[in-house]
């Protein structure tokens, strides 16, 4: 009897024990542990895993040559909205590489955790590189999948992420409503700048009308873009993926050639995926050094040469030029030409209440 | 002396201050201020929105699937539990204390690690599901596969709520029964079943409450497409992750109340159940 | 409550079951089990191994796996000690005074037992998240409830709450008072007489609540991927961790930490087994 309470009290306490032992990675370690080993956690978009592993290797030893200090880049993957509504709700990301650069300027908004000005710290306002959107289809392309207007087809399944969550479906979303715009517009997107306000407004009504019924033709809204591509190639839904140029390219290169193609369609938008370090929790845990060399290692070559091989557009020219042939050529807008700026398009289109719910739950079988 | 009933019976036994206020206390700050967080959120909203969302069309399909098919799967647990401690109870046969053992295994396995192998097997090539493959039937990414992983955890419910009920049917009442000329069946429906019905019942309102709350065993194997194999956690998940708190503490709240219809009810049964065995006594 | 199983009555049955009925009905029995529960378990084994026992290996010893483990085991031994101390005593309140409202109290106790995972991990961050009742307290004082760890406990907590009480409380009203009043009026004291009179008569019963509240905690699913915000390596737990390998279509590695945490079903199924033999021969209900 007392042999069993002697067990259970043991018991209980070599719990406790074993509870003491709770590492908390976030909290600066002791003196002579920050000289060795620092940590950071970087919140990413969805499908820059590839990417970031390499990079994330290649930093380490730039920064152990450097300084002696070991860094453990720790990564975060979801859908850019998603991530950045996780920062905001008090994620300790040390850095963010996200979607677009609302999404991080969201993290300032609304989170208070970065300071104004934040884009102007790191070139080219803070988008170390390029990306844009194109279709990935199946092997033959059996559906005869040419350009926007094709999504539409009846019958016609599309693969897309959720607005409200993945920043590439923004972009998607945008791309498809650019694409129609210009259509009405007499197929010059910079017509836009010269037509009158009823034309404006009508082109706008008709885009509205595509995007809607683009989406009665999705199956299913994933989190984010490599959710997506699962859902388009492993679990073979759907007939045509929305997809980042660098996830298409990807997965032809996982996959090969034989299973699926990409088709270039006729306009596309010029994605731009946004980093910024994060002010509040750098100086809390003493990291904005690191941080910040972190961030400015995508923009050396070395950094850049990592970003295009896995099929991101790099900004340094001369990597670029060497690397010019693996992406497509197409045509394409940025969002300021199109929607006058990422405030004003997530305003209208993602917020609650904006157009895409409208069209989403209007839609709703 | 003072007429009113006191709240509690004068005890020798220390301790009741102590103990009751701690268990009031740790109930209050891990169980009740959290549920009424939610209650309250939800009660935010005014009536009209909460009703609109709670009956949105997406909703409603997830509820079709959620409630219908924890109802088909505790039903098959009903009928096939039933069948499985009749077999352990009434008869010898070679595996029997290795079916007994393992019938317990659905409750201590990690909803995850069920899910995973649930959607494997059954999946197109799965080792189950490349065979029904064969025969035209599909069961993941459809109804069928969540009806699967609602019955696989709602099993020991079912079994060992009927076991003992089975082993306490007087076998002098049974005997009675067939010597009078009571053909087998009969004496099931006459003797037995009345006598096993609260256990049942009980069993399969367990097997219930469980099926319709499961997250993790069924996303793996349910295909998620809204409209037609999403389940209420499920949605509550996703507008979580679009940060549409009312959305989602709305349809918390659903839950919630159902769980709570739930719980009424088993305590209700449980309750028939006691009468029943202290009433023959 | 479900009330304590009764003693077994032997029954002088047939011997080794003879006829068609029976045959039958075995036989219904056992295909049903192993469609629905032997082959999966099977498979978490096969699929775990596929690739050889160096891969499996492997799988389980990258940064995120051990990491994962770590966390489980450390939420585990928050969680469960905790939940212990609460369903005794709750038992102890329950059992040995009688009082209004213990019927409610008792139900209350029961309700996460009903509640679905997935809102038991919604309520805290209700309360916690940065729209929370707490969260802008917490994001002044730059604590981190929701997407850490202290939130996971929370869920954890919730959602293991009534399991030790829910085996011990029947049991202690079973045992009644009389042995403890004896106790108290010979003159030991409150805890004197709980460590030598009623433990020793709900052991067993505490045990298996124990090992069931820890194979819940250890398993929680639910809960803990509402509120832990899924970073690998940080927050995730095993069965998170067994979520993400498999959504990378990382099967080995999946099956591979699914294998561990069956591992632990079985046990848990074993401690079972050997309490029942060694208790008092009654068959436990859930």
């Amino acid at each position: 009897m007392s042999v069993t309470r002697n067990a259970l009290v043991s018991l209980i306490a070599s719990f406790l024990v074993a509870g003491c032992d709770n590492q908390d990675s976030a909290s600066p370690a002791n003196d002579s542990a920050v000289l060795q080993e620092v940590r950071l956690l970087n919140v990413s978009y969805d499908p820059t895993r590839e990417m970031y592993r390499e990079f994330n290797e290649a930093f380490a030893a730039h920064w152990l040559a450097e300084t002696g200090q070991n860094v453990l880049v720790q990564q975060s993957h979801a859908g850019s909205g998603s991530q950045a509504r996780a920062v905001i709700e008090g994620l300790d990301a040390d850095v963010v590489t996200l979607a677009l650069a609302y999404d991080v300027e969201a993290i300032r908004l609304h989170g208070q955790r970065l300071q104004p000005g934040w884009q102007s710290r790191l070139p080219n306002n803070s988008a170390p590189y390029t990306s844009t959107i194109v279709f990935l289809v199946r092997e033959g392309n059996p559906r005869n999948v040419r350009d926007w207007r094709d999504l539409v087809e009846p019958g016609l399944q599309v693969v897309t992420p959720n607005p409200k969550t993945s920043g590439g479906a923004r972009w998607n979303y945008l791309a498809a409503w650019g694409y129609e715009l210009e259509q009405a517009l007499g197929g010059d997107v910079a017509k836009l700048e010269t037509a009158s306000p009823e034309e404006v407004k009508r082109a706008e009504a008709r885009a509205e009308r595509f995007v809607a019924e683009l989406f009665r033709h999705v199956p299913v809204l994933d989190r984010g873009a490599r959710a997506s591509t699962n859902t388009f190639v492993q679990r073979g839904i759907g007939d045509v993926l929305l997809a980042w140029e660098n996830e298409a390219l990807l997965a032809l290169d996982e996959l090969g050639a034989e299973a699926l193609e990409i088709v270039v369609p006729s306009v596309s938008i010029l994605a731009e995926p946004t980093v910024a370090v994060v002010d509040s929790v750098v100086d809390r845990k003493g990291t904005r050094t690191v941080a910040r060399a972190y961030l400015e290692y995508l923009y050396t070559p070395a950094g850049q040469e990592i970003v295009a091989r896995h099929y991101f557009r790099p900004r340094d020219s001369e990597v670029g030029a060497r690397y010019r042939d693996q992406y497509p050529g197409i045509r394409l807008f940025t969002i300021d030409e199109v929607f006058g700026g990422w405030n004003e398009a997530q305003a209208r289109h993602f917020d609650d209440g904006g157009v895409f719910d409208r069209i989403y739950s209007d839609g709703a079988r | 002396m003072a007429t009113a009933r006191p709240w509690v019976n004068a005890s020798v036994l220390p301790g009741f201050g102590l103990t009751l206020g701690f268990t009031g206390i740790f109930l209050t700050l891990i169980v009740l201020i959290p549920i009424a967080a939610l209650v309250l959120k939800a009660a935010s909203l005014p009536l009209s929105e909460f009703w609109s969302i709670a009956t949105e069309p997406r909703a409603m399909a997830s509820y079709r699937l959620t409630f219908g098919a924890s109802l088909l799967a505790a039903s098959l647990n009903a009928v096939f539990g039933l069948i499985i401690a009749w077999s352990l109870v009434r008869y010898r046969f070679p595996a029997r204390r290795f079916i007994d053992a393992i019938i317990d295994l659905p409750f201590a396995l990690p909803t995850a690690v069920s899910g995973i192998a649930l959607a494997t097997v059954f999946g197109p090539q799965g080792w189950i599901g490349r065979w029904l493959a064969a025969i035209g039937i599909q069961v993941a990414y459809t109804w069928v596969g969540v009806v699967v992983a609602l019955t696989l955890i709602g099993l020991p419910f079912v079994v060992r709520s009927v076991q003992p009920a089975l082993e306490e049917v007087e076998a002098t009442l049974e005997e009675a029964a067939e010597s009078l000329g009571a053909s087998r069946w009969m004496v099931f429906r006459r003797v037995i079943l009345p006598t096993i019905a609260p256990a049942l019942a009980t069993g399969f309102t367990l097997a219930l409450a469980r099926a319709i709350g499961e997250y993790g065993s069924v996303i793996f194997i349910a295909g998620n497409l809204p409209m037609l194999t999403e389940i209420t956690p499920l949605l509550i998940v996703i507008k979580l992750e679009q940060y549409d708190y009312l959305g989602a503490a709305a349809l918390g709240l659903v839950m919630l109340c159902v769980s709570f219809l739930i719980l009424l009810t088993i305590n209700a049964l449980n309750g028939w159940r006691m009468k029943r065995l202290v009433g023959r006594r | 409550m479900i009330a304590p199983a009764r003693t077994v009555v032997q029954r002088a049955g047939p011997g080794i079951a003879s006829g068609l009925i029976p045959a039958l009905l075995i036989g219904l029995s056992i295909a049903f089990l192993m469609l629905i529960l032997v082959v999966p378990v099977a498979s978490v084994i096969g699929y775990a191994f596929s690739r050889g026992l160096s891969v499996y290996l492997a799988a389980l010893q990258t940064p995120d796996t051990v990491a994962a483990i770590r966390l489980t085991l450390v939420t585990a031994a928050i969680v469960v000690p905790l939940n212990t101390v609460f369903g005794v005593t709750a038992a102890w309140a329950i059992a040995k005074f009688d009082f209004r409202g213990k019927q409610s109290l008792i139900s209350l106790i029961d309700l996460p037992f009903s509640v679905s995972p997935v809102v038991a991990g919604l309520v805290f961050v209700l309360l916690f998240g940065a729209q929370g009742w707490f969260g802008p307290w917490l994001r002044d004082h730059d604590i981190s409830i929701v997407f850490a760890f202290p939130g996971i406990v929370l869920a954890t907590l919730l959602v293991t709450f009534p399991y030790v009480a829910r085996e011990v409380i029947p049991v202690m009203q079973l045992q009644g008072r009389e042995s403890e009043e004896a106790a108290i009026s010979l003159g030991a004291g409150g805890l004197r007489t709980f460590f030598r009179v009623t433990l020793p008569g709900i052991r067993w019963a505490l045990l298996y609540g124990i090992i069931l509240c820890n194979a819940r905690a250890m398993g929680e699913f639910g809960a803990v991927a509402v509120i832990s915000g899924h970073i690998r390596g940080l927050t995730t737990t095993m069965p998170l961790h067994v979520e993400i390998l498999y959504n990378e279509y990382d099967l080995v590695g999946a099956f591979a930490v699914a294998s561990l945490l069956m591992l632990l079903a079985l046990v848990t199924l074993l401690v079972k087994a050997v309490i029942e033999a060694l208790g008092s021969r009654r068959r436990r209900s859930i």
